[in-house]
């Protein structure tokens, strides 16, 4: 196979693989210099020919609908809260729940220069904000790297937080950590595909292998 | 203003930029879906979905190391792809399609435009049949490289080889080309 994955750049940046292979390629990226370097220069090639295409106009009333669509879900851009005891990037992480717990549709990223883990899955390509019962949310990248953003007072005594990803019905060990005051923004440790579960439970410290509680905080299906 | 630093401006919120980059993109994008679609109402849907996309996603632009009008074709061209897959199922069906008025072209734009699509044209000829082929059938037709090698009766390896050796082929022409226009 990794001989196999260089060899599908030029279809990728031609958008000419299947879902599945794509999926497959966006993996194999993520640890692929040389690809990702040959794809942004055959990529600009790809877009090239879009000028190729000729064609009319488009008609007038398109332009307004799409800035009506714009201006009715105008993005909102929740202040950051530069907070000195706390690292940038938990001010970041921190906008992004308040606006998860707020229910708010649409999410807008974190100005550039915040390095935090969730901020990273969020700024790649294709990458998906989920929310996490009403404390946090987990953001996951199509490469499958995901980061969890989630308000949780310190673990008690002799505990501490677990993550997992739960893929078909076996969960996976994906990191401890411990709460905060504010907000706690995880790395999660595995590759997270569709169709799994991110889930947080409260183990024996040093974490187990196998979650003994109902998670404390999940996701739906990714 | 550089298209970098209108889609920077896109990213906060900034309708007017918006409305700027559709003035700049917009007739690029409608063309290469209706191209793809073949089909003025899904045209219309797919160049909408793309922008409003953009209007979403702009801020994560900052973080990738590309020029602005790739960021914005390649997502254009992805979501014009994926309808185009979608919709293959329902092909069969007419749609309605009310003629609209068309948007009054920006003199620059419509210079702009003509001056890309001779430059690519004329790259896109000076391609080896078989390669310009496998490009074409694979970025206009939204086929897979499966449907492209059994459409075209041909090992899958040899059209990635065709898609590979074209788009880089390409690249170098539209370098070469683009080096020597600013010599003019």
């Amino acid at each position: 196979m990794p001989d196999d994955a260089h060899s599908l750049v030029a279809p990728y940046a031609l958008d000419a693989l299947d879902e599945e292979e794509s999926h497959a390629f966006e993996q194999h990226l993520a640890v692929c210099e040389r690809c990702r370097e040959d794809l942004a220069g055959l990529r600009e090639a790809a877009a090239s020919l879009a000028y190729g295409a000729d064609g009319p106009a488009p008609p007038a009333a398109l332009k307004e609908r799409i800035l009506e669509q714009a201006r009715a879900e105008r993005p909102n851009i929740v202040p950051l809260q530069r907070r000195r005891r706390w690292a940038a990037p938990l001010g970041a992480a921190a906008a992004i729940a308040a606006a998860v717990a707020l229910g708010f549709g649409v999410w807008s990223a974190t100005r550039p220069g915040t390095n935090d883990a969730f901020t990273s899955v969020l700024a790649k390509q294709g990458a998906k904000l989920v929310p996490m019962g009403d404390r946090g949310a987990v953001a996951v990248a199509p490469d499958g790297s995901a980061a969890i953003a989630l308000t949780v007072p310190p673990a008690p005594s002799g505990k501490t937080y677990e993550a997992w990803v739960i893929e078909g019905g076996t969960p996976k060990p994906a990191g401890v950590f411990d709460g905060n005051t504010g907000m706690t923004v995880v790395d999660i440790e595995r590759s997270v595909p569709p169709g799994a579960v991110v889930a947080v439970t409260v183990e024996a410290a040093g974490g187990v292998d196998q979650p003994t509680q109902k998670p404390m905080a999940a996701t739906g299906t990714i | 203003m550089t298209d970098e630093a209108l889609l920077s401006l896109v990213a906060g919120a900034d309708e007017q930029a918006l409305a700027e980059l559709y003035d700049r993109f917009g007739r690029v994008a409608y063309g290469l879906a209706l191209r793809i679609l073949r089909d003025e109402a899904l045209a219309q849907d797919a160049v909408q979905e793309a922008f409003l996309a953009i209007w979403r996603s702009a801020d994560r632009f900052l973080a990738e190391r590309a020029k602005a009008s790739t960021w914005i074709l390649t997502l254009v061209h992805r979501r014009t792809v994926d309808l185009v897959r979608r919709e293959d199922l329902r092909r069969g069906e007419p749609l309605e399609a009310a003629p609209e008025p068309a948007a009054p072209e920006r003199v620059e734009d419509e210079a702009a435009l003509g001056y890309e699509r001779r430059l690519v044209q004329e790259a896109l000829r000076q391609l080896p049949p078989e390669q310009r082929e496998a490009l074409e059938l694979g970025y206009y037709g939204g086929l897979t490289q499966t449907e492209l090698a059994e459409r075209l009766g041909q090992p899958l390896g040899t059209i990635k080889s065709r898609m590979f050796t074209g788009l880089s082929r390409l690249r170098d022409l539209l370098a070469q080309a683009g080096l020597e226009q600013s010599l003019h």
